[in-house]
C-alpha cells in the first residue's frame, strides 16, 4: 500500500493556511437579507404579548415573525420545540422573535426594540427541581407531542422525556456474589461545544420553488428531509449545501438556524435570507452539551471480578428533547465500560429543565457515562487493594463476551482492550497508582481509564459515492460527508487513490456538500464516517476499474482477466508493452479512424449499515452499531496538596485503530480529543443563576484551554486489530480520545487529594470544596 | 483618527496596496475586510468580543483583533491580513506540523506566529506562549501550533 498509512496532508490545506478555505459565512451573494433572533431573557414564563410595532418602524425592516406565525414543532426525535417560542418560554435563550431587515445593523436595532410581557413561572434549574413530585412542568403536553423518530417513551405529566432501560443478568444473585461493593454518584455541568466558527444558516426560496439552504451543518441530508417535512415540501424541492465546517463537534447535527433562515426567506418573499449566530447566540440559544447525574453502584468478587453494576443516570436534556432520547439509548447500550459484566441493572432518564436545550457532543453521551463509570472502577480497585490498571485488565471486555444489551462480540467488531492496556503500561510508564513525593507539599500522580464506544446510528444509514473521470485520466470523487476538521474528505481521497493505484494528487474532491449533487450520506457524526463512506469508495472504484477493463478489454481484443492496471494504465498482464492509458478511456475510446466506444466512466458506490436493531423496550436488548472501537487513556499529573493547583504533565492514549489511514492526521484527531476532554475537565461548564439566567454565555467567561495549559507531553499509541467489514480494517476513532481522559485526570487527582473528585469542572477551588465537604 | 457621522469613504493600505472603501462610523475592521468591496474574508468572526483571537490581522506589524478596531481609526495605517502573507516560512511550518484541522481559527494564528516571527529574535518557548495566548483553537492540542510557530521562530524545518 502507497497511500493508506502514510501522512499525507489534508487536501484543502494549501486553501486554509492562506485564507482561501471558504466556510459558510465567506460566501455572500450581495443583497442577501439579514435575520436576527430575539432571545427570551426569561428562563421559564408564559408569554402574555409580545409588541413588535417599534421593531418595525425601524427603516429597512421587512419583517418581524413571533411563534403566533409558526405552527411548525420541530425535533428529529420528538417534535416538542417551537422554532420561535409560542405560548411559554423554556430557557433564557430561546428565541421568541426573528427580524428580518435589508442589513444586520438595522435587524440588531429592531430586534432590541421587540418587548415582551411574561407571567414567570418557577423555574427547574436542576436535574433534582426536575423531579420533585411537585415541580412545575416544562411541558405540559409532554406525552403528547408526536414522535418523530422511535423509540422514545416520555411520562405524562412529569418532567421526563424519555427512558431508556437496560438488563441483563440476574442482579439478586449478583448482589449476593459480590463480596465488594462500591457506590458513587457523580455530577456534571452542561457544556458547550465551542466551535470556532459560530453557526451559521442561509436560505433562498427561488421562484421555481427550489429552496437553497447553505449552512454550517454536520448533516445537511437531515436538514433536507426536516425542512420537507416541517413546511410541507418535496425533500427534492431543496437543496442543501454544506461549505467547510469551522469545527462542530456534534452541535451542528442538530437542525436550528436552517429552519429560521428558512421562515425568514419566506416572510421576505423568497429573498436570500442570513442568519449568524453572535458567540453569545453560539452558547445560550444553540444547543449545548447535556448536563449529567449519575449514580453507580459496582459488585465484584474478593478477587477483582465484577459481578454487578447498577446504573441510573439522568442527562439534563435542557428544554426541548432534540437527539437525546438515542443519546440516552446510546448510554444504556454501552453503560459498563467496555467490561465484561455478567448481571446489569441500567436506567437512563432524559429530564426536561429550564435550561438550554442539548444535542450531540462529541462521543454520544459516551463522555459522561464514561466518566462515571471510570470513577467507579477506580473506587472499586481502591476497594479491592488492587491496581487500577489490573482491574480493568481483568474484567476488559474481549471477543465472545456479549455487551449489556446482549449483542455478541467478535475479534472484527471489537477492538482489542487488554493489548491496549499492556501498551499502557509502557507509554505512561505505570507506577501501579501511587501518589509520590516530589518536596513539601507536592505529589505527583497517575490515572488511569478506559473507554468504548459504537455509533448508535439508525439500522438505516446509508452512504455513498459517486467516481467520474476527467480528460487527462484523473478522477473526480464526490461523497456526502462534511468535512470539519477530521479529514474525512481527505481519508476518503486516499481510499480512492490506493484503490485505483494513482497518486493522491489525481483525486479531486470538492470541499462542500450539496444534497442535490452528492449520493446521500446519513450524517457526518459517530466517527462513522470513514466506515461507511470507505465501503462506499470501495464499491465505486470497483464499479469503475470494471467499465474501464471492459472498455480496454475490447480495445486490446482480450478477455478483461487478462488485464491489470498501474501507473494510471491498463496492461495485458502477461506482457505489460501492450496496454492502454486511463485518460484514453476516460471519456470513451477513440479508434484511430475516430469512431468510438464507451462514453464518460463512472463509478457508483454504495454503502447500508447492516444487522442493527432498536433497544427492545423492556430488556433494552439490541444492536446499536456495527463495531466497538476501544482504548485507555491516562494522565501524570504534578499536584500542590496546599494550594490544590495542578498541571498535567503527560496525557496518553493507546486506541486499537483498526487500521492507521493517515498517522499524522489520526494522531492529530487523538491529541485534539485529549486536549479537548481535558479542558472539559478542568475547566468548562455553563453555569445558571438561581432565576436560570445563563451567566457564562462569552468565550472569557466560558473558559476553555489556551495556549501553554495543555499537558507538557502528549503520548499516542495505535494498535492495529482490523475490523474486518472495513475499508483496510479501519476503526472509528474521531470522537474517542474525549472519552475517558476527564476521568484519567479525576482518578488521578482524587488520590492525590485524598478525597474522591466526582464532579466536573475539577478547578483548584473545586477541590478545596470537596475536601472541606469531607 | 478620523471623526464622521455618516459612511465615507476612506483610504486604507492593505497587504501593500491602496484601497479605498466606504465605511460606517461603527464599522469595525473585521466587517470592512469581509465586505463585499475587499472580500478579504480569511479573518474570521469568532466571537467579536476579542476572546478567540480568529480575527486577528497586524496593524503596522503588531497583531490586533479586528473586531475590535473601528476602520476609521486605522486610517493610512498598513494592514496585513492572511491573504497578504505570501508564502511566509510561518504557512509552511503550518503545512508541515498539520497545525489545524477544521482550520477555522487557522488564520489568526497565522497572523500572530508571523509577526512574532519577525518581531521577536529567535522568541523562547515563554515568549511563544505569551503571544498564542491571545487565541483559541478547539480542534488541535495546541502542541501542533506550538511546534509550526517554535519553527517558524527558529528557522526550522
Amino acid at each position: 500500500m502507497k497511500i493508506i498509512g502514510t501522512s499525507v496532508p489534508r487536501k484543502e490545506a494549501p486553501n486554509k493556511v492562506t485564507g482561501r478555505a471558504r466556510y459558510a459565512n465567506d460566501i455572500n451573494v450581495p443583497g442577501t437579507f439579514h435575520a436576527v433572533m430575539v432571545p427570551a431573557r426569561q428562563a421559564h414564563a408564559q408569554i402574555i404579548a409580545i409588541d413588535t410595532d417599534e421593531a418595525k418602524k425601524v427603516p429597512g425592516v421587512k419583517a418581524v415573525i413571533t411563534g403566533k406565525d409558526l405552527s411548525v414543532l420541530s425535533g428529529d426525535v420528538m417534535e416538542d420545540r417551537p422554532p420561535l417560542a409560542r405560548d411559554k418560554v423554556r430557557y433564557w435563550g430561546e428565541p421568541i422573535a426573528l427580524v428580518v431587515a435589508r442589513d444586520e445593523a438595522a435587524a440588531r436595532r429592531a430586534a432590541g426594540l421587540v418587548q415582551a410581557r411574561y407571567q414567570p413561572l418557577p423555574v427547574i434549574n436542576s436535574i433534582q427541581d426536575a423531579l420533585d413530585k411537585k415541580a412545575a412542568l416544562v411541558h405540559q403536553q409532554n406525552g403528547s407531542y408526536t414522535v418523530a423518530t422511535p423509540p422514545v417513551y416520555p411520562k405524562k405529566h412529569s418532567n421526563i422525556a424519555d427512558e431508556a432501560n437496560v438488563t441483563k443478568g440476574d442482579m439478586d444473585k449478583a448482589w449476593k456474589d459480590s463480596d465488594v461493593k462500591v457506590k458513587v454518584h457523580v455530577s456534571l455541568p452542561q457544556i458547550d461545544h465551542a466551535a470556532m466558527e459560530p453557526r451559521i444558516a442561509k436560505a433562498e426560496i427561488l421562484a421555481d420553488g427550489r429552496v437553497l439552504i447553505h449552512a454550517s451543518t454536520q448533516a445537511p441530508f437531515e436538514v433536507q428531509k426536516l425542512l420537507a417535512k416541517y413546511f410541507k415540501l418535496n425533500p427534492g424541492q431543496i437543496s442543501v449545501t454544506a461549505p467547510l465546517v469551522g469545527g462542530a463537534f456534534g452541535g451542528k447535527a442538530g437542525v436550528q438556524l436552517e429552519i429560521l433562515a428558512y421562515v425568514a426567506s419566506k416572510a421576505v418573499g423568497g429573498q436570500m435570507v442570513k442568519i449568524v449566530n453572535t458567540r453569545e447566540d453560539d452558547l445560550a440559544t444553540s444547543p449545548l452539551g447535556m448536563g449529567f447525574e449519575a449514580d453507580i453502584a459496582l459488585g465484584a468478587s474478593q478477587d477483582g471480578r465484577i459481578k454487578a453494576a447498577e446504573m441510573r443516570f439522568f442527562m439534563d436534556i435542557g428544554a426541548y428533547a432534540d437527539s437525546a432520547p438515542r443519546i440516552a439509548r446510546a448510554i444504556a447500550a454501552q453503560c459498563t465500560g467496555p467490561y465484561a459484566v455478567p448481571n446489569v441493572h441500567t436506567d437512563v432518564y432524559c429530564v426536561y429543565t429550564n435550561h438550554t436545550y442539548t444535542t450531540a457532543w462529541r462521543g454520544f453521551g459516551h463522555m459522561p457515562m464514561t466518566f462515571a463509570v471510570e470513577r467507579a472502577m477506580d473506587e472499586l480497585a481502591e476497594a479491592l487493594k488492587m491496581d487500577p490498571l489490573d482491574l480493568r485488565e481483568l474484567n476488559a471486555i474481549r471477543p465472545h463476551d456479549v455487551t449489556p444489551t446482549k449483542a455478541r462480540l467478535t475479534r472484527s467488531n471489537l477492538g482489542d482492550l487488554p493489548k491496549a492496556l499492556t501498551h499502557m503500561r509502557q507509554l505512561i510508564g505505570w507506577n501501579g497508582g501511587r501518589v509520590e513525593a516530589l518536596g513539601p507539599g507536592r505529589v505527583r500522580v497517575q490515572g488511569v481509564a478506559a473507554f468504548w464506544k459504537t455509533s448508535s446510528s439508525p439500522p438505516n444509514a446509508v452512504s455513498g459515492a459517486l467516481i467520474t473521470m476527467n480528460s487527462d485520466g484523473s478522477v473526480n470523487l464526490s461523497i456526502g460527508a462534511v468535512e470539519f476538521g477530521p479529514g474525512t474528505k481527505t481519508t476518503a481521497a486516499q481510499i480512492l487513490a490506493e484503490q485505483l493505484r494513482i497518486p493522491l494528487d489525481r483525486v479531486f474532491i470538492h470541499e462542500d456538500v450539496n444534497t442535490q449533487v452528492d449520493p446521500e450520506h446519513w450524517k457526518t457524526v459517530a466517527s462513522l464516517s470513514t466506515y461507511m463512506v470507505g465501503r462506499a469508495v470501495l464499491d465505486a472504484a470497483k464499479d469503475l476499474m470494471t467499465q474501464m477493463l471492459m472498455v480496454a478489454a475490447s480495445v486490446l481484443k482480450c478477455s478483461p482477466d487478462d488485464l491489470d492496471y498501474g501507473d494510471e494504465k491498463i496492461y495485458v498482464r502477461d506482457d505489460p508493452s501492450i496496454y492502454l492509458d486511463f485518460k484514453d478511456l476516460a471519456l470513451g475510446y477513440k479508434y484511430q479512424e475516430g469512431d468510438s466506444i464507451g462514453g464518460q466512466l463512472m463509478g457508483r458506490g454504495k454503502f447500508m449499515i447492516r444487522h442493527l436493531n432498536l433497544l427492545d423496550q423492556q430488556t433494552g436488548h439490541g444492536r446499536p452499531g456495527p463495531a466497538w472501537t476501544v482504548g485507555v487513556q491516562a494522565v501524570e499529573v504534578e499536584y500542590d496538596q496546599n494550594t490544590h493547583q495542578y498541571r498535567i504533565l503527560k496525557a496518553a492514549t493507546v486506541i486499537d485503530a483498526g487500521k492507521v489511514l493517515n498517522p499524522a492526521i489520526a494522531s492529530g484527531q487523538v491529541m485534539g480529543g485529549m486536549n479537548m476532554g481535558l479542558g472539559v475537565a478542568s475547566r468548562e461548564g455553563i453555569f445558571y443563576d438561581s432565576d436560570g439566567r445563563l451567566l457564562n454565555n462569552q468565550l472569557r467567561l466560558y473558559k476553555l484551554m489556551r495556549m501553554g495549559e495543555q499537558p507538557k507531553q502528549y503520548l499516542v499509541e495505535f494498535i492495529e486489530t482490523p475490523q474486518v467489514d472495513s475499508a483496510f480494517g479501519a476503526r472509528p476513532i474521531g470522537e474517542h480520545a474525549v472519552l475517558a481522559i476527564g476521568a484519567a485526570l479525576a482518578n488521578a487527582l482524587s488520590r492525590a487529594a485524598n478525597v474522591s473528585l466526582n464532579m466536573l469542572p475539577i478547578t483548584p477551588e473545586a477541590i478545596w470544596r470537596a475536601r472541606r465537604a469531607r | 483618527m478620523r471623526e464622521f457621522t455618516r459612511p465615507e469613504q476612506i483610504s486604507l493600505s492593505i497587504n501593500n496596496e491602496p484601497r479605498n472603501v466606504v465605511v460606517y462610523p461603527g464599522e469595525t475592521l473585521l466587517y470592512t475586510l469581509r465586505g463585499d468591496a475587499l472580500g478579504l474574508t480569511g479573518a474570521k468572526p469568532g466571537c467579536e468580543n476579542g476572546d478567540c483571537g480568529a480575527c486577528t490581522v497586524l496593524v503596522d506589524g503588531v497583531p490586533v483583533k479586528s473586531c475590535l478596531v473601528l476602520t476609521a481609526e486605522i486610517e493610512d495605517r498598513d494592514i496585513t491580513t492572511v491573504e497578504g502573507l505570501n508564502q511566509a516560512p510561518i504557512q509552511q511550518a503550518f503545512l508541515d506540523h498539520m497545525a489545524f484541522q477544521c482550520g477555522y481559527c487557522t488564520s489568526g494564528f497565522l497572523m500572530v506566529g508571523h509577526a512574532l516571527s519577525q518581531h521577536v529574535d529567535r522568541a523562547d518557548e515563554d515568549r511563544r506562549i505569551e503571544w498564542l495566548r491571545s487565541n483559541i483553537c478547539r480542534c488541535t492540542s495546541y502542541q501542533e501550533i506550538a511546534d509550526a510557530v517554535a519553527a517558524a521562530c527558529n528557522g526550522l524545518d
